[in-house]
């Protein structure tokens, strides 16, 4: 392996070496400067030389890799990478701050800031996801915020690229990462499923607003394996005011069997971004941890659990959307909420974690001011979320899998529209409205969501009666 | 320089003018034939002609078994292999027969080494099916990358400084960045009969400068290439396989 070429005032592929700003274990920064490259530059190089760990040096390849084919505000852009031929590094967007590692002297949070937060990094996972990575290291000094607010994960020397070879995957005896934040299943050597990071972001979760790790923080591998069999304390039992709904969420997140965890992290932003509509399960209630003839009956039960196909990162999300149906319960024709039902009970059949948001919006008078309480007295908002509810009964979905929205709004279109983006919907049910009066008058709705939205969406209408012009059963996705 | 390497075309012509056509569109400057240029299908004049044509154009091409097997009585093949090899040998002239029986078994080109089985014993068309085939492979070279097939279904392998060996199955048009610091064993798919469960046909793109490598698939006129072997009476399992890349 060549000596380090990189000094201070060294010039190298036309990057000028500034001051060395860390010296890791793995690696060392350098600010540099570009002559055609504006802002501030960070250069990554590998401790590589004889006697040094190989972790680093194959971790710094799988970096290598990964690195240029990221994309977007959630990982720092590479302008350049160089081989261990003539000297390794990687050039690196320098992101401005410090990472969530500053946070530790301030735990635990208050519940409303780590639920913001984790939200933040939720939906950088679901981005990075998105992109084919799993980035097997996700922690507090792995995470940092833009100063638009998103969060950007750093570090993917531990990465897994579903579309690249794993170079990691042979190369150590023990699975490396960072010990108390390590999914359980990597203890048995599986690195392509992306819940593993929602595990690690569910004891993130855990340790900032408990204040205390939830698998300790033992670094052997006899400490690390007791996350196979044995469950964390519940947060309830050591903060008395701990929200129920965060537990569920934390306690998901932290399920020893991927499959009982959120499916995708999209899945889990929502449920952060909607805390009043999380399904509280039993796992909310729980004060004590598992009795340990249970924690046992796992333990030498084992190699029950053992048999799994691999997984494909990107059918996993595929396969795990958040659908939106937007409903009229109040004026909407019967026939129509009904075709939207067929329909919606048609996409779920075929996506069995899908997830359903339901969606209607109530109007609001651009000049009057408008009363929450309709002539009757009864709560309008209340009313609608009732009538959502027993509109999606008859599709028998888990209560886990269905939420319901009322948004206020004077222009439905734009507000379903913005609860699409917010919301990294996937998919969008609409039903156009048949009364062309009605239409000409308000203007429609779902050609503009249609025509707008950034996911796929569906607009359906009644089946053809028999005095329906002939294109009036047009359908348009 | 952009390579574009093509590996058991097999006497189809309708696969390997497919995937031809593909390369230059890609704008591939140099062609690799890893060899099997005859056997199952129903063109190997063509296809024997179409690659004298390249190597007298600077192509570089190997030997595969096949190919051998044209020339010599002794390869022990399979039946319907037998069947379709002692058919080609009554296809093909002397000029043709003399092209293949004078092809080299292996190809050293700067840091690059091309093959038709694998690296460590290439006259004995051993298979790479698991990481310890590949890893004899890459201990009998220092190449950089070897290019490979014979097995008809791709995978990517790579051993590290410390020999601990990866394997992957490629993704079709992902390039990977091969990096220097280990060595890599490329095994191709099939050009002329798939056998990874795709039907289309199989080829590969590399480029010399960045080392990325990139898995191409394209799609052909199977039902033409599967007549023409019907019509000539060779076994029916070669036309039905290749509509199920089996």
């Amino acid at each position: 392996m060549p000596k380090s070429l990189v000094k201070s005032g060294a010039e190298i592929d036309g990057y000028t070496i500034g001051e060395c700003v860390h010296a890791g274990g793995m690696a060392t920064l350098w600010t540099v400067t570009h002559p055609r490259i504006d802002g501030p530059l960070l250069m990554k190089v590998p401790r590589a030389s004889e006697g040094e760990d190989p972790a680093a040096i194959v971790s710094f390849e799988m970096e290598m890799m990964i690195l240029p084919r990221l994309a977007g505000p959630h990982v720092p852009h590479c302008y350049g990478t160089g081989d261990f031929a003539h000297q390794a590094y990687a050039v690196i967007e320098r992101i401005p701050g410090t990472t969530l590692y500053k946070r530790l002297p301030d735990l635990p949070l208050p519940y409303e800031e780590a639920r913001l937060l984790v939200a933040r990094i939720a939906a950088a996972l679901a981005d990075l996801h998105r992109q084919n990575v799993i980035h097997h290291d996700i922690k507090p000094s792995s995470v940092m915020f833009r100063e638009s607010g998103e969060a950007v994960l750093i570090d993917y020397g531990l990465s897994h690229h579903d579309h690249l070879p794993d170079l990691l995957q042979a190369e150590f005896r023990l699975p490396y990462g960072t010990a108390p934040y390590m999914a359980p299943e990597r203890l048995r050597g599986v690195r392509d499923d992306p819940r593993s990071d929602l595990f690690s972001l569910g004891v993130l979760l855990y340790f900032f607003t408990t204040g205390e790790r939830p698998f300790g923080e033992g670094e052997t591998l006899r400490a690390m394996r007791r996350r196979l069999w044995r469950d964390p304390h519940p947060p309830r039992s050591l903060r008395a005011d701990y929200p129920p709904w965060l537990q569920e969420v934390v306690l998901r997140c932290l399920e020893i069997e991927p499959v009982r965890r959120y499916p995708t992290a999209t899945q889990l932003a929502f449920d952060l971004a909607h805390p009043t509509q999380v399904r509280l399960t039993a796992r909310s209630e729980r004060m004590k941890r598992d009795p340990l003839s249970v924690a046992w009956r796992r333990r030498f039960n084992q190699d029950a659990m053992q048999p799994r196909a691999k997984s494909d990162v990107a059918e996993q999300i595929a396969s795990s959307p958040i659908i939106a149906v937007a409903l009229d319960t109040v004026e909407g024709e019967p026939e129509l909420n009904e075709a939207l039902r067929v329909t919606t009970e048609r996409i779920l059949a075929t996506l069995p974690s899908a997830r359903l948001a339901c969606v209607n919006v109530l109007k609001l008078n651009r000049i009057a001011i408008d009363k929450t309480l309709d002539e009757q007295g009864s709560n309008k908002h209340i009313d609608r979320l009732v009538a959502l509810r027993h509109w999606a009964t008859p599709l028998k979905l888990d209560e886990s899998r269905l939420s319901v929205h009322v948004l206020e709004a004077v222009d439905p279109a734009t507000a379903l529209l913005e609860f699409a983006e917010v919301n990294e919907v996937d998919h969008v049910i609409i039903g156009a409205r048949q009364s062309s009066f009605r239409r000409t008058l308000l203007g429609s709705v779902s050609a503009k969501v249609a025509a707008e939205a950034t996911c796929t969406v569906t607009v359906v209408r009644p089946p053809r009666m028999a005095t329906a012009k002939p294109d009036a059963g047009v359908v348009w996705g | 320089m952009l390579l574009a390497v093509f590996s058991d075309i097999h006497g189809n012509r309708q696969a390997f003018e497919a995937c031809l056509k593909v390369a230059r569109a890609r704008s591939a400057e140099r062609f690799i034939l890893l060899g099997d240029f005859v056997g199952y299908g129903a063109d190997p004049e063509w296809v024997v002609d179409t690659a004298m044509d390249m190597v007298a154009h600077g192509a570089v091409a190997v030997r595969g078994n096949h190919d051998e097997a044209v020339n010599t009585t002794t390869e022990s093949m399979n039946n319907e292999a037998q069947i379709a090899i002692e058919w080609t040998r009554g296809r093909l002239d002397a000029a043709q027969r003399r092209f293949l029986a004078e092809l080299p078994m292996l190809v050293e080109d700067r840091d690059r080494l091309f093959v038709h089985s694998e690296a460590s014993s290439p006259k004995r068309w051993h298979y790479v099916r698991s990481t310890a085939d590949a890893a004899k492979s890459l201990i009998a070279t220092p190449a950089h990358v070897t290019f490979c097939g014979h097995i008809h279904r791709p995978a990517l392998y790579s051993m590290s400084v410390t020999a601990k060996m990866t394997s992957f199955v490629p993704k079709t048009d992902v390039p990977v960045q091969l990096l220097r610091g280990r060595q890599w064993l490329a095994v191709l798919g099939s050009v002329g009969q798939p056998r990874d469960g795709d039907p289309s046909a199989s080829f590969v793109l590399f480029d010399t400068d960045s080392c990325q490598i990139t898995y191409c698939r394209v799609p052909y006129d199977i039902a033409s290439a599967a007549n023409k072997i019907r019509e000539n009476g060779l076994p029916p399992w070669l036309a039905d396989r290749l509509s199920q890349g089996r």
